[in-house]
């Protein structure tokens, strides 16, 4: 009986085994980075960098053959892998987080109500005080208006795709160019316009024309953002709708739209994302202004990317601390865009989804 | 309210696959048909060809005649919308719209098709949701959301949408077999109810549900993989289930298929 029970456990008879105790991986952590400071000190490699690399990699082999020595080499592996993962993830947020507290720490200094109240009109370039108020209404018109167009279209172009192409030779070709248009450089898509817009038509340099050539840009990002979260509504949901006797227009801007609009919502922000802190077409078709200009239809604005380009340019401390004021403020924007986007999209998210 | 189904000559295709073929069967009004059969027979296609859902998908096509008392629903000048308003259809996994309340899941057939008057609007809930036993359970949470609710409930929400529009002929392709038995009785006992009203088509792989609700039962078979499925015999469910005048009815009732 009992030969029995072991030869039906080939794996060992018990259910208990030896674990490392819980607060291993913190000491192993510790002994890590105390051994990557003294080898970094030790040989006084210069780099900061160099000496978390050398912490991160000790702890993963530290962790990986105490574990080994203590409970076996699948419980081995599998803090190989945890600790993989987290190196991976706070290397991926390590330079996030360094540009986020470089631009706090570089821009917060010249943030101020006047700073983000006044233009940079009569300012020169050695002198403090001058703002980015131009800027800001600039990038902000241009934003909106490239949305205007790019989101409207793109989502239609989307819904056109995933409701009515369905895989035709139409709904290919413009998959198809949607993908080549997500690949364009922002300088092409200015030089389009450009060449377009202010040569062939003669227009002048103003907020719009910047905003068309945002829009360009944009729209592939929301076309295919679109598509995906179309295609990942139900088609039980379609099924349902049309078995009540509901015409395909009204299942889709009733029941598919409203389904997925949390995700188009945060489609469309990440193109807006995208654009906004675009300088190359801004600075062919806006061409950049140091006044305040309301009117994005006529005469020359400015943007927040474009202002800290010129900022920095000018080669001053004092552009300079604006420069880095007006890289904190376009992070703000961004960021406050997408909680507000995010504050929609909860609000208008599918309720109760307990599936 | 209730109209007879007269199918004759139907075949429906995927692309070039033909799934069902040559079917000809009367639905007699204010009764339950089920339909049986082995998985991949071409029931539940048959079923969504009744209400025009077949042309739905992609590369999908129908040959052959449907009436619908005297209108044949594959005729010329047939808006398969108006169809589907007239023949509902309840689908095998429950499917409430997840961004709408109970009330507005109920109501959506209704709202969809341009019905604005609330008062109407909200009697055709109540009469529905009665209808579909789930009134009770739902009256003071009816602006909850419909996903919130149990599985059998959901069903039973779906049924009572596909109801609220008030329909001819109600199809349900196997709505009990995502649900507990406790939940299938409750629906099955909603059928007995609703074929006073409607005429009721069943999918179903449960034999004993078949025996228990329908009036009358479908057996369809097909010859292999990659064959179309076919009407094998159809005939009172005593009779379907009893004595069967087909060797192979008996066979995959018994228990002894393949």
């Amino acid at each position: 009986m009992s030969s029995l029970a072991t030869s039906s456990r080939p794996l060992g008879s018990s259910l208990t085994e030896r674990r490392l105790p819980r607060w291993m991986p913190a000491a192993n952590l510790v002994l890590a980075v105390l051994l990557g400071l003294a080898i970094g000190a030790g040989f006084d490699l210069s780099s900061k960098l160099q000496w978390g690399l050398i912490a991160a990699i000790l702890f993963v082999v530290i962790q990986y053959v105490t574990s080994a020595v203590v409970e076996g080499r699948r419980h081995a592996k599998n803090y190989l892998a945890t600790s993989l993962v987290w190196v991976a993830f706070l290397l991926a947020l390590l330079p996030l987080i360094s540009v986020l507290w470089m631009t706090i720490s570089k821009g917060i200094g010249v943030i101020n109500a006047n700073f983000l109240t006044h233009s940079m009109n009569g300012i020169a370039i050695n002198q403090d005080g001058g703002g980015l108020y131009h800027a800001l209404i600039g990038t902000l018109e241009q934003v909106a208006l490239a949305s205007l167009f790019a989101a409207p279209v793109g989502i239609l172009t989307a819904v056109y795709l995933v409701e009515y192409g369905r895989g035709n030779k139409l709904s290919k070709a413009v998959s198809f160019f949607v993908d080549v248009m997500t690949g364009v450089p922002s300088i092409v898509a200015g030089l389009f316009i450009l060449s377009f817009w202010i040569i062939i038509l003669n227009m002048p340099f103003t907020g719009f024309a910047g905003a068309l050539a945002l829009a360009i840009l944009m729209l592939p990002v929301v076309v295919r953002s679109t598509e995906e979260m179309l295609k990942l509504v139900p088609n039980e949901l379609r099924e349902a709708s049309l078995a009540l006797g509901v015409p395909k227009w009204l299942t889709i801007t009733r029941v598919v739209l409203p389904t997925a609009l949390g995700g188009i919502v945060t489609g469309v922000m990440l193109a807006i994302a995208r654009i906004v802190g675009e300088t190359a077409p801004i600075l062919m078709l806006v061409f950049g202004a140091d006044t305040i200009n309301m009117n994005p239809f006529s005469n020359p604005q400015s943007s927040l990317p474009l202002y800290v380009w010129t900022e920095y340019g000018k080669g001053t401390d004092q552009s300079q601390a604006r420069a880095w004021g007006g890289a904190l403020v376009l992070i703000a924007v961004v960021m406050i865009l997408n909680l507000v986007a995010r504050g929609l999209a909860r609000w208008k998210a599918p309720k109760g989804a307990t599936r | 309210m209730a109209k007879r189904i007269d199918v004759s000559g139907l075949n429906a295709y995927y692309g070039g696959f033909r799934a069902v073929e040559d079917i000809s069967m009367v639905v007699e009004p204010r009764s339950v048909t089920a339909f049986i059969g082995p998985s991949g027979c071409g029931k539940s296609t048959f079923l969504r060809t009744l209400n025009r859902m077949h042309e739905v998908i992609p590369g999908a096509r129908v040959e052959g005649k449907v009436l619908l008392d005297d209108e044949n629903l594959y005729g010329a000048n047939i808006d398969p919308v108006a169809v589907r308003r007239t023949v509902g259809m309840v689908f095998q996994r429950p499917n409430p719209f997840p961004t709408m309340s109970i009330k507005e899941n109920v109501a959506a057939g209704l709202k969809l098709n341009g019905v604005r008057n609330k008062k109407l609007i909200d009697e055709a809930v109540e009469r529905s949701l009665r209808g579909a036993n789930l009134w009770n359970e739902v009256k003071d949470r009816l602006d909850k959301p419909g996903a919130g609710l149990s599985g059998g409930q959901q069903q039973r929400l779906c049924i009572a949408r596909a109801i609220a529009v008030e329909p001819q002929v109600l199809l349900m392709d196997e709505p009990c077999s995502a649900l507990d038995p406790i939940s299938t009785l409750a629906i099955e006992d909603l059928i007995g109810q609703l074929k006073e009203q409607f005429t009721i088509v069943i999918v179903t792989h449960n034999m004993q549900q078949a025996a228990r609700v329908s009036d009358r039962t479908a057996f369809f078979n097909l010859s292999g993989v990659g064959q179309p499925g076919r009407l094998i015999e159809i005939d009172s469910t005593e009779k379907i289930f009893s004595n069967p005048s087909v060797q192979a009815t008996e066979d995959y009732i018994s228990g002894r298929f393949g």
